[in-house]
């Protein structure tokens, strides 16, 4: 019979991890198919050259979302100078899912750029694939929604969302939830309709369709003025595509864009790993009970020898 | 009785005047002054000097692209609309929908994937982009009430004047 010593155990444990390996590849070439997004969802492209800031949209949103009363009113131009810790603009919070920002470009002839920013619903959403209850889902019609009813309030989202987006009910001593941006869905988006402030804007600074239309329309406001946009669709391919597309006619960077995120779905970063973990909890226990039932097989022989030998004698 | 067939007649004189007038003497005369006020509901409508403004642009065509005969500003509407026939009207409303995002009109946009001109924008858009736009540029009024003045639903939607947070909440809310 085969000795089992710590060179062939190591041998043993060598090959499993090896074969262990070779699934796990398999596994995860499976799995990095990418979803892409619905393919006749709807989006909406934001032009920021026709922004005048005049916050509209704000209100807009705040009525149709039901939100509580702003600080100040939306009439009210000084909250574009509010930058706060780190240097930072305004952000969405659990009061407003949407708010405009100004950018002081040196040189540019029509004064600052405004950024209206807000949830963009991405393709595969970061948000979606990190929340553990599942309270996230990605709309045919788009739109990145959540049943507050199961979040729990462990703000994962918060931290994987590569925007910044949800906002937490700091204000809830009872129930905090997570707040953002569902696109109207559940008033408009369903029925057909545009978010509020789509439909608010005086300015009509953003187009709802279908996002595979709006990329087009985007290309082609482009093509028509090269002297004026810079020629990039922001969230045509980043994190995978957003629903919410922008033009503008300063770098995006310079517009409170994060240009670094990348083209894959943050999923994609993290999928190998979670491919991984199914097969380490079913696989692992059994074979690791297989060494140690190998490795211990002698010594239990050795104690029942040993046993009926101080028997005999 | 007698007030209305004045203003009948005085439709169809103005109407007649419009009919028989050679179109370049269109923009000179225009209709003089209109109430712009079809979308009007968080704002008053706009009362709009159309004569001051032929005065001021350089030609009607800044305003009706191709639709007076003029040639059109735009080099990329150029290239289709440079020897159009003026148009039968020359209203915004008429090529520029006020509910641009309806379900139907979107509808009737994807069923004909021939249609051109598909990205028009819609009248509100087109209002404050040609009016905003320009007056930017010639020192005009650009501020929301210089045009049009808020309605009460305007200023519970802004949440302003009598719907304005208390002050004492300004402070407060800062982060």
């Amino acid at each position: 019979m085969k000795k089992i010593d710590r060179r062939n155990f190591l041998k043993g444990g060598l090959a499993g991890g090896a074969a262990l390996a070779a699934t796990g590849k398999a596994t995860k070439a499976e799995a990095s198919g990418s979803f892409g997004g619905y393919p006749n969802s709807m989006g909406v492209l934001v032009d920021f050259t026709k922004c005048v800031g005049c916050r509209t949209c704000e209100a807009a949103c705040n009525k149709e979302q039901g939100l509580p009363a702003p600080d100040k009113p939306f009439t009210d131009k000084s909250v574009f100078d509010e930058i706060h810790h780190g240097k930072r603009h305004r952000r969405t919070t659990e009061k407003a899912f949407t708010v405009v920002n100004r950018y002081d470009i040196p040189g540019r002839a029509e004064g600052p750029i405004y950024r209206k920013f807000q949830c963009n619903h991405c393709q595969e959403p970061a948000c979606l694939t990190s929340c553990f209850v599942n309270a996230y889902t990605k709309t045919p019609e788009g739109a990145v929604i959540y049943n507050s009813k199961v979040c729990v309030g462990c703000r994962t989202c918060m931290i994987a969302c590569p925007f910044y987006v949800p906002a937490y009910a700091y204000s809830s001593a009872t129930n905090p939830i997570v707040r953002k941006c569902i696109m109207c869905y559940d008033t408009r988006l369903k029925f057909g309709r545009p978010p509020a402030c789509v439909e608010a804007c005086p300015q009509e600074v953003m187009v709802f369709g279908r996002r595979k239309d709006l990329i087009k329309m985007g290309h082609e406001r482009i093509k028509e003025h090269p002297d004026k946009y810079v020629d990039h669709i922001y969230g045509e391919n980043e994190v995978g595509g957003t629903s919410w597309l922008y033009l503008s006619d300063v770098p995006f960077d310079q517009v409170g864009f994060d240009t670094h995120l990348g083209n894959e779905p943050i999923i994609s970063y993290v999928k190998d790993f979670l491919a991984m973990v199914p097969i380490v909890l079913t696989v692992w226990p059994a074979l690791f009970t297989g060494f140690h039932l190998l490795a211990t097989r002698k010594e239990e022989a050795n104690t029942k020898e040993n046993e009926s030998k101080g028997r005999g004698v | 009785m007698g007030g209305k067939t004045k203003k009948l007649l005085r439709v169809a004189v103005v109407l007649a005047a419009w009919g028989l007038a050679p179109h370049a003497a269109l923009a000179a005369d225009g209709p003089g002054v209109v109430e712009l006020g079809s979308l009007s509901n968080l704002f008053e409508p706009v009362t709009f000097n159309h004569t001051m403004h032929t005065d001021v642009a350089k030609s009607c065509a800044e305003c009706h692209h191709h639709t007076l005969g003029d040639a059109p500003i735009d080099k990329t509407c150029a290239r289709c609309h440079r020897a159009n026939q003026p148009a039968d009207s020359v209203a915004c409303r008429e090529c520029h929908p006020a509910n641009r995002f309806a379900a139907d009109y979107l509808a009737k946009l994807e069923a004909n994937p021939q249609l051109y001109h598909t990205g028009k924008p819609g009248l509100k858009g087109v209002y404050h982009r040609k009016c905003l736009g320009c007056h930017r540029t010639m020192d005009g009024p650009t501020g929301c009430e210089d045009c049009h003045k808020m309605t009460e639903k305007g200023e519970a939607f802004y949440r302003t004047g009598k719907f304005a947070p208390p002050p004492a909440k300004h402070e407060a809310g800062e982060e």
